[in-house]
């Protein structure tokens, strides 16, 4: 089975420890380095959300680590800020495309490494930059900015007198998020050229893995949204420390202080933020679209049911996706007539991610299902994305928006809809692709229990929240028990903070089951889950330059399993024709 | 037997390497046709790098940008219907940079027909001239502030003003890119050659980004004119 390979003299790794594992321009090492970043990132994401529940349920409580013993309003709107840009950033966006996608999209098509390789290395490092700033943040003169991951003007735009963070934590966040547009966009640029033009001999767009349609479409958002935050960014630092008036609007008193700006539009800044905003959305999660297609199709022995409609969808829901930032925007005043369009296409979406939905269970409807970690957390990720995505399309209503929309029932959607479901996306390329990744697997059972304590713990966690928001429950605020109405809804509150703490207790199964199954983990073959993409045709973890220098060249498409008349149960890209004709 | 191992029963070795680095450039952009959706019929996978990824690169890149400087247009007309606005009277230098600059696009396009013309003089003496109106252009635009200062309009003065120190210092700052690019190019010889690009990919790439960067000073000029 030699003429679909040829050989090429073997690109040897770097011998040295800092051009071999930290100015490495190798894309498996960026994309561990990647993924390590988010891993950091989440255990902090998810300590700040605890640290929120906690003070939720009991707001008089004496904390040691905080300054003067009970927990501020700033304090806890520190920790809204903080939690929501190191969430949506540094993991949601960090993991999915930037690890795995780094990681797996060259392999996948049949490349030696990504197009631009120090271009790439470079991506990674001023992301690093980036979170270094997110994470000083925390630490310069007055703490965290208060403003909410959308930084929202004029309150963003002040300087300290609008709240302790707001002076150097603010700035500190503004730098860090035009540090994170630059990196991605460069992440972008590399992502796309890589799949245009370095796919193996045969590797024709529609026989790429759905992984790859994940990583491409989003890079393809990227490219487009991230700039436009770094163009609302720059206005911002200017508006802060240079006097302009871009969003700051005349005659803003903050105590008893005029501001000394004239004409800004804050309105702006919401347009530019949610223009990117909403892409961003489907930056997280369509790389986990990918993933739950390709892990479904595995772990069924099924093609992937409708992978053209696959592909289109994806391409859809990224097109509709720069349509509709809107509707994060119903309650600010807006015609009634663009109220209605972002509505209509806001609800269109809902097509593309149906075709997804039913694709999915079409792809798993009569296979032989195994349930491994990996296929346990893919259909989490349907099952979340499907719970999820439903209450969209009732905030999509601008009626029904102006109702719920500072109410924890936005909060509850986007947590199940992007948040948590992108995180199962993560968890299942995690525990499917470990074995490639660090040539062990990791622990059946423990991955199992991982899964059952997260799938039913986000439940516990997110579906009592939409309750609470049709009740009245306003978001943000750091103490409801002095709100007249609010106290009756205390104890779903305390069933959330009590699951929220057994929810995260259980992330350290994963974290023990990783950082154990990576020093004792049984020895991973080339092809444990006897998969058909190009990722397990090459040892595990790969060489240097990924095939050994015998590139592959493909002759089918991604997910031919159970194939008729086939010897065994799948058939890897790279078999050509005439060896499954020999193989019957 | 249709196996996971590759890897482990190759018997062809192809003895030559192919592609980009057996010195022709292979044709560049066009053998790029074909990626709509086809099989790319009859290429071997070497594992490098073609010519045209830094084509393909370039022009995402300068789509980025795009979005970049079309948020700022948006802004700026956004921000623009607010009464606090004050008319800027555009400093008259700008129309010769702006001559200046498109100028260069012609003398780059005459350096790269030399260059394939296999006149190396002449590629090296236009595209030299290309880097001096580069020049000429960003000390235009310097004159241009001074002159502004001069009357007291600053960044922070009126948000006319902010608009257009913002358009053309993230303009000038784009060009000085473009600018280096054309030195560092001007800096290689035939003898010296770059490590993974062709020279004739060099300077498409390099050329792709100027004509954009001329074209894109053209149109920020039109918005703030119309927009003043």
């Amino acid at each position: 089975m030699s003429s679909h390979a040829h050989a090429h003299p073997v690109v040897h790794a770097p011998t040295g420890f800092i051009s071999k594992y930290i100015f490495s321009v190798d894309h498996k090492v960026i994309g561990i380095q990647y993924f390590l970043l988010a891993l950091t990132s989440v255990v902090i994401g998810i300590i700040l959300s605890l640290l929120m529940r906690f003070h939720l349920v009991w707001p008089g409580a004496h904390l040691p680590f905080v300054n003067g013993g009970i927990m501020t309003p700033e304090q806890y709107a520190a920790l809204v800020t903080m939690h929501g840009t190191i969430m949506v950033f540094f993991v949601l966006t960090t993991a999915p495309q930037g690890g795995f996608g780094n990681y797996f999209l060259p392999i996948q098509i049949g490349a030696a490494d990504m197009a631009f390789p120090r271009l790439n290395m470079l991506s990674f490092w001023v992301t690093f930059l980036a979170f270094v700033c997110i994470v000083a943040a925390f630490f310069v003169p007055g703490g965290a900015p208060i403003s909410g991951w959308t930084g929202y003007t004029p309150l963003s735009g002040l300087g300290d007198v609008t709240g302790p963070g707001e002076g150097w934590g603010q700035t500190m966040w503004i730098l860090s998020i035009s540090l994170f547009c630059l990196a991605s966009l460069l992440g972008a640029l590399n992502f796309i050229a890589t799949t245009i033009d370095l796919r193996a001999p045969g590797m024709s767009l529609f026989r790429m893995p759905l992984t790859c349609w994940g990583w491409f479409v989003t890079a393809i958002l990227g490219l487009l949204a991230f700039g436009v935050l770094l163009a609302g960014g720059i206005l911002l630092l200017l508006d802060r420390s240079a006097g302009t008036s871009f969003f700051i609007p005349a005659g803003v008193v903050v105590s008893d202080q005029v501001q000394n700006h004239s004409g800004g539009s804050p309105l702006l800044w919401q347009h530019l933020f949610w223009f990117f905003g909403h892409p961003e959305v489907y930056i997280a999660i369509l790389p986990g679209m990918g993933v739950a297609s390709h892990v479904l199709s595995t772990f069924s022995r099924k093609p992937v049911f409708g992978y053209r409609a696959m592909a289109y969808a994806i391409c859809g829901i990224g097109f509709l996706g720069f349509m509709v930032w809107g509707h994060h925007m119903f309650l600010s005043g807006m015609s009634p007539y663009s109220g209605f369009a972002f509505s209509v296409m806001t609800m269109a979406i809902g097509v593309p991610s149906a075709i997804k939905t039913f694709n999915w269970l079409g792809t798993l409807w009569g296979g032989k299902i195994q349930f491994k970690s990996p296929m346990l957390f893919a259909i989490g990720f349907v099952s979340l994305f499907v719970s999820g995505g439903l209450s969209g399309l009732f905030l999509a209503q601008p009626a029904v928006d102006n109702l719920l929309h500072a109410t924890y029932y936005v909060v509850a959607h986007f947590h199940l809809v992007m948040g948590v479901a992108a995180i199962f996306g993560i968890f299942a390329a995690t525990y499917f692709w470990f074995p490639k990744m660090f040539g062990r697997m990791m622990n059946e059972p423990l991955g199992k229990l991982h899964f059952w304590f997260t799938f039913v713990g986000a439940y516990c966690i997110f579906m009592p929240m939409h309750f609470l928001g049709i009740a009245g429950g306003i978001r943000r605020y750091a103490d409801s028990t002095g709100v007249q109405y609010l106290p009756p809804l205390q104890p779903l509150h305390y069933f959330m903070t009590i699951a929220a703490f057994i929810t995260g207790a259980a992330q350290l199964l994963f974290i023990i089951n990783f950082f154990w199954s990576l020093k004792r983990g049984p020895r991973a073959s080339i092809n444990p889950w006897n998969a058909t993409t190009l990722e397990w045709i090459t040892a595990s973890p790969p060489p240097h330059d990924n095939f050994g220098g015998n590139y592959p060249s493909v002759y089918r498409g991604p997910y031919e399993y159970s194939v008729p008349g086939a010897s065994e149960d799948f058939t890897p890209q790279n078999v050509p024709p005439a060896e499954v004709a020999r193989a019957k | 037997m249709p196996g996971s191992t590759v890897t482990e029963d190759v018997a062809l070795i192809r003895a030559g390497k192919g592609g980009a680095s057996s010195g022709g450039n292979g044709g560049g952009r066009g053998d790029g046709g074909g990626d709509g959706g086809g099989e790319r019929g009859g290429g071997r996978n070497s594992g490098e790098v073609p010519q045209r990824t830094y084509v393909t690169g370039i022009t995402v890149a300068l789509g980025g940008i795009f979005m970049f400087f079309i948020s700022l247009v948006s802004a700026f007309i956004v921000r623009k219907a607010n009464a606090d606005w004050a008319v800027l009277a555009m400093p008259r230098i700008l129309w010769l940079n702006t001559a200046i600059l498109v100028a260069s696009s012609f003398t780059l396009a005459r350096s790269r027909k030399q260059l394939r013309a296999g006149d190396d003089a002449g590629f090296r003496h236009w595209w030299n001239v290309t880097a001096i109106l580069g020049i000429l252009f960003l000390a235009g635009q310097v004159i241009a502030w001074r002159q502004l200062v001069a009357q007291g309009l600053f960044l922070a003065t009126n948000p006319s003003s902010s608009f257009f120190y913002v358009f053309t210092v993230a303009h000038a700052l784009h060009l000085l890119g473009g600018l280096l690019a054309l030195i560092w190019i001007a800096l290689r010889s035939p003898a010296r050659p770059f490590k993974r690009l062709t020279r004739a990919t060099a300077t498409e790439v390099a050329a792709m980004y100027w004509h954009f960067m001329d074209g894109l000073w053209v149109f920020l000029f039109v918005v703030l004119l119309l927009g003043r």
